[in-house]
């Protein structure tokens, strides 16, 4: 029933408006004059309203960076991750200089040339210097970004990882498994067809590798400064294992073996205390579209020093045993 | 080719609804096109409500979800649902076939001096395709198991498995129908628009005369030739994969408990596939914005387009770079990292012409005697979207800076702004300076103005806050941010975003009003309402047949000779030859 007196309200409210409409537009006629003619007064008070928008624009933005600066994820806890920061606030700090030379010459130049019917635009059309000095900057900024870029992505991927600590992270819907590699320092083959019981990823218990790892559930622990080799499975969809405090993302891929190398370079504890966050947790989302609890699909890291690892690890199950 | 159609009897059918009219067409794409756009609008305020305001319950939503909303509080399957239809219907139905099929159909035979198009009867069924495909895709969200949910990326496989999601049984397999159809649409008007454009000038309509609209759709036009056929074959190996048991990219997967036999396959195929297209559509849904652009900001600022050939230049160079960087999507699926470096030294390449269109505009607008109109506002605020939208394309198309930031909300808020401010903006200045020439009547510039300023206000304040969400780490197609702690804080950054977007939503209110009232009590136009040189201000105000009622005009000169010394006016139309002594520009 309310529904229905909606409806009719709002069918009534639209008929006004369109009365309104038509009242504004005859009296507008009879006082002589194209209703929809744009006037010098429009072109001032919209000339206006730009240079005022972009006043509002650069202002609000500014505030924006003011109050939510601290919002935004804390300095890297990796080494590579330091290097991206720094290659995020160059570029950052270029987009910005751009930002606030283009949008206010546009805006401004949309408020200083606002039409008058007494004025007279130029008749320029082009000038072959101009654009060879704005496709030569451009180009050159963009070398230097590149070759940037591509440096610290060459060192991100081409990593020595002959003493790295291999982890493996089993994605699935709805949670995360990692799987250590126990006293061999190999991980067993696995497969999904393996799936059995407390087995959960799949490793191959025929195979003298996989009879030692060690599974991990809601919690696990890192070494601090150890190289890491992480590397992705999924069973079923495609996940995305996100780590931002370290700057690692990487999708699973059913059939596929993915991975990534890094060095966490905080403790929890020292991020507990730089963050000023006494709950603070390292953390793994889910960072690709994989069904109805993508948005809950976590596992907390805690970055540890070596003795306290090794102590946590005594403490784990080799498959095998379990 | 083209007969004399003044002694064609009409009938309702012929004049309005299987039309081979291009006028007429152009109609149709864009009535069906803003209805889509509707249903899409409506859809993402569904579900901001939900993230502004996790776990609420909003009546709303049950009334539009029913059983997908139990006491108003939308399942987090419809949540995926609904971003997925929503970018569907944005990206495909609203700016490809309403931006392109409308502006394409009415521009390209009236500015280049053409009766119609090269085929009246393949522009016909490029429409009805177009309107079958947009029926398929709304009877598509009525099905009970609901409607494609894996994003409107559609990545198996999650949408190879109904297993995975309800949304990928019968909703994807809609999906999936209805976006074939669409694709046959798109390659019917493509390769009517280029045919035209080649054949179909007018005498003294050389390439080099010709609007930046019509070079802008012209090239869009090949771009879609060349990637649209290549979803089409993503999205077949995909139904043969759902449908047939075969495994192109699926490979070692249990689901519920059963292991799939599907082997070999890779999912990382469908993503160089998609994207192949993906990414080309993108420039498809962008260069006709910019083409009206040129055209509106040229006619407004009563002075030629700055750089024409640059301009001209600067979309063949956005074109062919961008059949080259599509793996600037893909850089963490797991792809061989030296692929990573390819894509990323592309992609920051394409930044430099999209640059030089920025100043070109930025200098059109200097020196100018600018004439604000609704389109010129809305092209003035495509610049400076354009521009911010490009800069952040910067950060993500840098493999190493992409890392952190891919599919989190800094990636929403870059392709809202290029796609959701840029390209919308060139369609509503499309609509509101040729809305004369699609309805003889001159839209409301009151209402004009309100629409863009409340447009333009509420539509940076939902995207800009959203680069900060995505550097604090949020990530994309997330049902709700209150399973992490570290997102808390971040709330109402979330809230005043979804304000903004039931502001946004409620301007577009006065958008429709205007269009409808001045569609059918608008004040009749006059021929030329705009004092522009383009051809198609030289046709009748009453829609004819054949588009002259004589002979179609010749050409003399290009399209920008505004505030030309010498002249009687600030603007001479392309049909006016050279006067005596008259430099050519």
């Amino acid at each position: 029933m309310i529904q229905l007196l909606l409806a009719v309200v709002a069918v009534l409210v639209v008929a006004s408006v369109v009365q309104i409409v038509r009242i504004l537009e005859l009296t507008s006629e009879l006082k002589g004059g194209n209703t929809n003619a744009v006037t010098d007064k429009d072109n001032r008070n919209q000339g206006l309203l730009m240079f005022l928008f972009m006043l509002g624009m650069m202002g609000s933005f500014i505030w924006m960076w003011a109050a939510w600066g601290d919002l935004l994820l804390p300095g890297a806890s990796s080494i590579h991750g330091e290097q991206i920061d720094n290659l995020m606030a160059i570029t950052m700090g270029i987009i910005i200089i751009v930002f606030f030379i283009t949008q206010p010459l546009l805006f401004y130049f949309a408020y200083k040339y606002r039409g008058k019917k007494t004025g007279q635009a130029s008749y320029v059309s082009h000038n072959n210097k101009l654009e060879l000095i704005w496709t030569a900057i451009p180009a050159i900024v963009l070398t230097v970004l590149i070759v940037y870029g591509l440096r610290t992505w060459s060192d991100i991927v081409n990593k020595d990882t002959s003493d790295a600590q291999v982890v493996e992270f089993y994605a699935r819907q709805f949670d995360w498994t990692a799987r250590y590699t126990g006293a061999d320092g190999m991980l067993g083959e696995a497969n999904v067809r393996n799936i059995e019981g407390a087995n959960i990823v799949g490793v191959d218990l025929q195979s003298e590798e996989g009879q030692d790892d060690v599974l991990g559930r809601s919690e696990i622990y890192l070494p601090v400064g150890q190289p890491m080799l992480f590397r992705f499975r999924s069973q079923d969809v495609l996940h995305s294992a996100y780590f931002p405090h370290f700057r690692v993302q990487m999708n699973c891929v059913p059939g596929m073996n993915t991975q990534f190398a890094f060095t966490p370079t905080k403790t929890t504890d020292q991020m507990r205390q730089e963050t000023g966050n006494a709950e603070f947790d390292y953390i793994l989302l889910c960072n690709k579209i994989c069904g109805a609890a993508h948005y809950n699909m976590q596992m907390t890291i805690k970055v540890v020093s070596q003795e306290e690892y090794d102590r946590w690890m005594s403490e784990q199950t080799p498959l095998a045993n379990s | 080719m083209a007969h004399d159609h003044a002694h064609h009897e009409e009938t309702f059918i012929s004049k309005y609804v299987f039309s081979m009219d291009h006028k007429m067409i152009a109609k149709q794409f864009l009535i069906t096109g803003m209805l889509m756009g509707l249903i899409g609008l409506l859809m993402s305020v569904f579900f901001r409500l939900q993230l502004a305001w996790p776990g609420e319950s909003f009546p709303i939503l049950e009334t539009f979800l029913g059983k997908w909303a139990p006491d108003g509080v939308m399942d987090p399957n419809i949540y995926l649902a609904l971003v997925t239809i929503h970018g569907t219907i944005m990206v495909f139905f609203v700016l490809t076939a309403g931006l392109s099929g409308t502006f394409s159909n009415l521009l390209i035979p009236l500015q280049i001096g053409a009766r119609d198009m090269a085929s009246g009867f393949i522009n016909m069924l490029s429409y009805w395709f177009f309107f079958a495909s947009s029926i398929v895709m709304t009877v598509s969200l009525f099905v009970t198991s609901g409607p494609a949910s894996a994003g409107w990326t559609i990545y198996p496989p999650l949408s190879a498995l109904p297993q995975a999601i309800p949304g990928s049984g019968m909703g994807m397999t809609l999906w999936l129908v209805s976006m074939t159809l669409f694709i046959a649409s798109s390659l019917l008007g493509a390769l009517n628009y280029v045919v035209t454009v080649l054949n179909l000038r007018t005498k003294g309509m050389s390439m080099t005369r010709l609007p930046l609209t019509i070079w802008a759709f012209f090239v869009t036009a090949i771009i879609g030739i060349l990637s649209f056929p290549v979803l089409l074959s993503a999205a077949l190996l995909l139904l043969f994969d759902r449908s047939m048991g075969t495994s192109f990219y699926l490979s070692d997967i249990m689901i519920q408990g059963e292991v799939l036999t599907n082997n070999g396959g890779s999912p990382v195929l469908f993503q160089h596939l998609f994207w192949f297209l993906g990414h080309p559509e993108v420039y498809i849904v962008l260069l006709p914005a910019l083409g009206i652009t040129s055209e509106v900001i040229s006619t407004n600022a009563r002075k030629p387009i700055f750089g024409y050939r640059a301009m001209v230049g600067s979309i063949l160079a956005i074109a062919f770079l961008s059949f080259i960087v599509w793996g600037h999507h893909m850089f963490i699926t797991g792809m061989n990292p030296f692929l990573g470096s390819v894509f990323t030294f592309t992609t920051l390449l394409i930044a430099i012409p999209s640059a030089i269109k920025a100043f070109n505009y930025i200098t059109t607008l200097w020196k100018g005697n600018i004439r604000f109109t609704p389109a010129m506002l809305f092209s003035i605020g495509l610049v400076s979207t354009f521009i911010t939208g490009g800069l952040t394309g910067l950060i993500l198309g840098d493999n190493a800076l992409d890392i952190n930031v891919h599919d989190t909300y800094f990636v929403v808020a870059h392709f809202h702004i290029v796609m959701g401010l840029s390209a919308i903006f060139g369609m509503f200045a499309g609509v509101y300076h040729w809305f004369p020439k699609l309805f003889g009547k001159m839209m409301n510039k009151q209402m004009g103005y309100w629409h863009f300023w409340l447009t333009f206000v509420s539509a940076y304040g939902v995207f800009f806050p959203m680069h900060f969400l995505g550097l604090a780490g949020v990530p994309r197609r997330y049902y709700s941010n209150t399973a992490f702690p570290m997102f808390d804080n971040l709330t109402d950054i979330n809230v005043l975003v979804t304000m903004f977007a039931i502001l946004s939503a409620v301007a577009q209110g006065i958008f429709m009003f205007n269009f409808i009232y001045s569609a059918l009590r608008g004040k009749k136009a006059e021929q030329n309402p705009w004092k522009s040189n383009t051809l198609e201000w030289t046709t009748p105000v009453e829609h004819i047949h054949g588009n002259w009622p004589g002979d179609i005009p010749e050409v003399h000169r290009w399209a920008y000779d505004y505030s030309k010394p010498g002249m009687d006016e600030d603007f001479v139309p392309q049909t006016v030859p050279l006067q005596d002594g008259e430099e050519v520009h």
